[in-house]
């Protein structure tokens, strides 16, 4: 009960800070939008590539993409808050005044997941209002937007670890970078069977291939490897739980 | 002149080695533009295949980007550099001194131009060890880094101007994104008579930053396309002259002893 207590407090001041903060919120709308629009946009003509098989156009083709960049990005951002809490000290206050810490990290996951489904409702209407196909039913759209907040759950964590390992703002290039190389080496632009060369060979073996295949079936009313994808997330999520509780524990060393 | 010289040449000076002791202003503009050329080359390599597409290396056709790429972390790191200096007093010691202002503007685009011509270096350098070939020769790859110079005091100036005019570090980071926009709106991943939705095409096709890729593009892949580097140094000189213009201005309002 005092876990979900503290989560509960934690949560709220960070959506609250999110939501009244155009700085923090205006970037995380506008940057999903700004790449669905360059890729869907300016590289609709590769779906002309002979072998492009995807039956619902390059838009939703992108749309799946930019929908889990925004998931991931989402968590990424959530752990540059951590980082700044600990610079200016609230984190410390916080460490101090939360009964139980575990608390502290779920509520910095839920505000993430509150975060992403603002970011997510937003890139929804405007992927519907500019026309695209959707194949899946209601249940295939629940598989895919479940996905994405797996992917948004293991982000969170992950850069949680992070910034309470470092507690700096400098360690947001360290959350940042190795997100943006896993996302990119996944079949972004063409389906897996187009890559060509070394690519092919890092998003075969690349675990995020996996969720963005599936989430591509549902957003199509085809799914595809759905075991494998929600296996790949919950496994992230458990991974990065520990790393993130460890990284609590650090924090915790450090005073 | 001599003391013009030697003030340009010791502002210059320090810009270049504040630069390297920094790694992520050294590191960034160069790892980073690579990291997204094999990433994006190897994700669109498949774009070679349609029709009309002007070559069959995605590498060859996307090595124009990073130039460009580099050139805007040359804008951030100018102004970041220039707006500490306001924020920690070092302008305000200057002005105390018989420095001219003019001359703070020359080192600091100095020390741009230097970070361009190795960026530019190292982005041929790659290319060439993965095999792409320059279609205009020897001539073209010193045209190459003529124009990377180019580019990057024009964008070096409007880092400067932004940083002068703010005075503040985090408002000229802020721009970085709105150049960013500019980037990704332009035929950066696509030759602008492919692009099927007409918005993006109209939008590309107004978007200066087209055509300072397409010049280089067109040394890598083309040959010598006159259009196209008359275009290319036009806007780069253009956004040079105007810049500098506005960035001097800047100046002399910040430096009003």
């Amino acid at each position: 009960m005092r876990t979900l207590n503290v989560a509960q407090g934690v949560a709220w001041r960070t959506l609250h800070n999110v939501v009244t903060n155009p700085s923090l919120l205006l970037p995380s709308l506008i940057f999903p939008l700004f790449f669905f629009t360059a890729f869907a946009g300016g590289l609709s003509r590769i779906s002309n590539v002979p072998g492009f098989d995807y039956p619902n156009g390059y838009t939703a083709f992108q749309f799946v993409f930019v929908l889990l960049q925004s998931a991931v990005f989402g968590g990424v951002f959530t752990g540059f808050g951590i980082a700044r809490d600990f610079e200016s000290g609230f984190a410390r206050r916080l460490l101090l005044a939360a009964p139980n810490r575990t608390g502290i990290v779920l509520g910095y996951a839920v505000a993430a997941t509150g975060r992403w489904l603002i970011t997510a409702s937003f890139l929804t209407a405007v992927a519907f209002a500019v026309g695209m196909r959707v194949g899946g039913s209601g249940v295939d759209l629940f598989g895919l937007y479940t996905l994405a907040l797996l992917m948004n759950g293991a982000a969170v964590l992950w850069s949680a670890g992070v910034a309470m390992r470092l507690r700096t703002m400098q360690a947001g290039p360290i959350m940042q970078l190795p997100v943006f190389l896993v996302l990119f080496f996944a079949p972004v632009y063409v389906p897996l069977a187009l890559l060509q060369g070394w690519i092919h060979g890092v998003a075969t073996v690349n675990p995020v291939t996996r969720v963005l295949e599936s989430a591509r079936g549902f957003l199509a009313g085809q799914p595809t490897e759905v075991g494998l994808a929600y296996g790949t997330g919950l496994a992230l999520v458990l991974f990065f739980s520990v790393w993130a509780v460890r990284g609590l524990r650090s924090a915790e060393r450090a005073g | 002149m001599s003391a013009f010289a030697d003030q340009v040449y010791l502002l210059g000076r320090r810009s270049v080695v504040r630069t390297i002791r920094q790694p992520a202003n050294v590191v960034g503009p160069l790892i980073f533009p690579m990291l997204l050329l094999a990433v994006n080359s190897g994700g669109l390599k498949a774009e070679t295949r349609l029709p009309g597409f002007p070559t069959n290396s995605f590498v060859a056709f996307a090595l124009a980007v990073p130039f460009i790429q580099g050139a805007l972390f040359a804008t951030m790191n100018t102004g970041t550099d220039l707006a500490r200096d306001i924020q920690t007093g070092f302008l305000n010691r200057l002005s105390l001194t018989p420095m001219r202002g003019i001359a703070l503007l020359c080192g600091q685009l100095g020390g741009v131009i230097v970070l361009s011509l190795v960026q530019a270096f190292v982005y041929l350098a790659v290319a060439l060890i993965v095999g792409v070939r320059p279609e205009a020769g020897a001539g073209g790859v010193a045209i190459l880094f003529g124009f990377a110079a180019l580019v990057g005091l024009g964008f070096g100036a409007l880092g400067a101007f932004a940083a002068l005019r703010t005075g503040s570090g985090e408002a000229v980071q802020s721009l970085f994104p709105v150049f960013f926009v500019f980037l990704f709106i332009s035929s950066m991943n696509i030759p602008r008579n492919l692009i099927e939705v007409t918005w993006f095409r109209d939008a590309a096709t107004a978007n200066p930053v087209s055509y300072l890729i397409e010049a280089v593009r067109s040394l890598i892949i083309t040959g010598w396309d006159g259009e196209a580097l008359a275009l290319g140094f036009g806007i780069a000189a253009t956004t040079a002259v105007v810049a500098l213009a506005l960035a001097s201005w800047a100046l002399r309002v910040r430096m009003a002893r």
